[in-house]
């Protein structure tokens, strides 16, 4: 399954006085099992972006390809797209409606038109996947912590069995614990199911653990895609478009300064513990 | 779709329109509603096309983004004109099988038609040149000879100020909710109207329950300001008419007179 974002522009409210590029000459592609970090300033056009890649927003001009096939063609399925191409948005507020969890979750696959005993089934096994309490289970929705609240949400989208998942900033607005939990969850969603993952952000910290390619976002043209290793090399450019790289590698860079020979290309925690280490024992 | 809703929004830009006095344009659009009510001939309704038309020239409001409005009344008008062209009775015109279109009915029908487009359009340029704090200002200040009956004049015009400024907010939150249940495979536009009722379901309940915790925040929010109604309360810029709006009121006086004389009387 790959997606391909082929000279996508988006122009919001065209023809009135308020018109204004939201997307300008994106060219994305995305591959079966990758794990990407879409990294931008808030307006910069990355929640705009994921949403041309199930289909909810038409591009002005340009054409999206899911597998190869054109998904503004008038016989292209775009509900099974949305199946295959899971979308969880920002707010757990905006999905939850159900009078318990439970229910909530087998909203999607019922869309999907399963049948009762499949759609229980898929429900309880994305509620288990998202390592949500089986005492929660039958609790309205809105009782719930913004943890998880959150889990739900991704429930939700994960009981549709999607192969590409998209989660728009799912840590905002979290604790340092429960914004570790999500991330930790969602990489064991990529690692043990091999759903290929797009985790939406505008910080760096949340996703250089994580990701193995970062796309930058800057008023809706693509700043830069490639390794985070490279990406923050561009230090600099992150910095004048309102980005950081993360904290580590600015830790690193004093150390270098301060006559430590360390190697300043690490971006996770780890790394930077190791490269540490070795520079002291030498 | 969402966005085609019109309604109660401001639109920002620079004309004459937009800086008369906000009590001109209340008494304005009101005058301007007994005008349309009033006429009762082609030449009365030409007039007051006229006159709008011209208003949402001086405005600068491209004609586009009002008319854009319109389609979300469209069924309305539609339940109008169906409803007064076959129901009412009178000399037939056209019969079809039971269905007569009468004289009487096409007149009413198209009669009611343009009234309400004119009454929407008419409306709908006064919130597109007023900001919602200047709407109520003029609405308190027009309202005020209430007072002396108790009419809470003050709470009345903050809360139709708060309902305003809160449409363009829920549309916005409706259109996001739209597409997290979309993202789920919901169908909002399929389907009989029954089950398309079932189906908004999940649209409606989140959109309430941001909707009330909205207003909660804000009733906290005024308190945590000592808002307690309008007693005493003074304005930083209190409404002052100046020669501009005496002319704009001449000017309606003029259009009413004219609307009366040959849309009523001579003809």
């Amino acid at each position: 399954m790959s997606i391909i974002l082929d000279h996508i522009n988006y122009i919001y409210d065209e023809d009135t006085a308020m018109a204004h590029p939201a997307l300008i000459d994106v060219n994305i592609k995305i591959e079966n099992g990758e794990f990407i970090g879409l990294i931008g300033h808030t307006g910069s056009g990355k929640s705009t972006l994921i949403q041309h890649m199930n289909g909810l927003v038409k591009p002005t001009s340009g054409a999206v390809y899911f597998d190869g096939k054109d998904i503004s063609d008038p016989d292209f399925d775009r509900k099974a797209l949305r199946a295959k191409v899971g979308l969880v948005f920002q707010y757990p507020e905006h999905q939850l409606f159900e009078t318990d969890c439970f229910k909530d979750v087998c909203f999607g696959p019922k869309n999907l038109g399963l049948s009762q005993k499949e759609v229980e089934l898929r429900a309880y096994e994305a509620l288990k996947q998202v390592g949500f309490d089986d005492d929660y289970f039958y609790q309205s929705p809105f009782d719930l912590s913004g943890g998880q609240k959150r889990r739900v949400a991704i429930a939700g989208v994960l009981a549709m069995k999607p192969e590409i998942l998209i989660l728009d900033e799912p840590t905002a607005g979290l604790d340092p614990k429960g914004r570790e939990d999500i991330l930790g969850l969602i990489k064991s969603l990529h690692d043990e199911m091999g759903i290929t993952i797009i985790l939406v952000s505008h910080s760096m910290d949340d996703v250089a653990d994580y990701v193995d390619r970062i796309i930058v976002m800057n008023k809706g043209k693509v700043a830069f895609d490639d390794i985070p290793k490279e990406v923050f090399r561009h230090r600099k450019e992150l910095e004048e478009i309102g980005l950081a790289a993360p904290q580590v590698t600015y830790v690193m860079q004093e150390l270098k300064a301060a006559g430590f020979d360390v190697d300043v290309d690490v971006t996770t925690l780890d790394e930077a513990k190791n490269e540490i280490l070795r520079a002291f024992s030498k | 779709m969402l966005r085609d809703i019109t309604l109660g929004q401001y639109y920002r830009t620079e004309s004459i329109i937009h800086k008369l006095d906000p009590r001109v344009k209340i008494i304005g659009t009101f005058v301007f509603l007994i005008a349309i009510f009033m006429v009762n001939n082609a030449l009365g309704y030409a007039i007051a096309g006229l006159f709008l038309a011209m208003n949402i020239k001086l405005s600068n409001v491209p004609v586009k983004f009002i008319f854009r409005g319109m389609k979300s009344i469209f069924f309305l008008l539609m339940i109008s004109i169906v409803f007064n062209l076959f129901l009412t009775p009178g000399t037939p015109i056209l019969t079809v099988w039971k269905i007569k279109i009468t004289k009487e009915g096409l007149k009413i029908a198209v009669k009611m038609a343009i009234r309400l487009v004119f009454l929407i359009t008419g409306s709908s340029l006064m919130t597109l040149t007023t900001t919602p704090n200047n709407l109520t200002d003029g609405l308190e200040s027009v309202l005020k000879p209430l007072k002396i009956v108790h009419v809470p004049v003050h709470e009345i015009s903050m809360m139709m100020s708060i309902a305003l400024r809160f449409i363009p907010i829920l549309l916005e939150e409706t259109d996001k909710i739209m597409k997290a249940q979309m993202a789920r495979c919901a169908d909002f536009e399929s389907g009989s109207i029954i089950n398309r009722a079932k189906n908004m379901v999940p649209l409606l309940v989140p959109l309430f329950i941001s909707a009330f915790r909205r207003a909660m925040d804000l009733a906290m929010a005024m308190e945590a300001r000592c808002y307690r109604g309008g007693e005493g309360r003074t304005k930083m810029k209190p409404l002052i008419y100046k020669k501009r709006d005496m002319l704009a009121y001449l000017v309606l006086g003029l259009f009413l007179v004219v609307c009366i004389i040959f849309g009523r009387i001579l003809f």
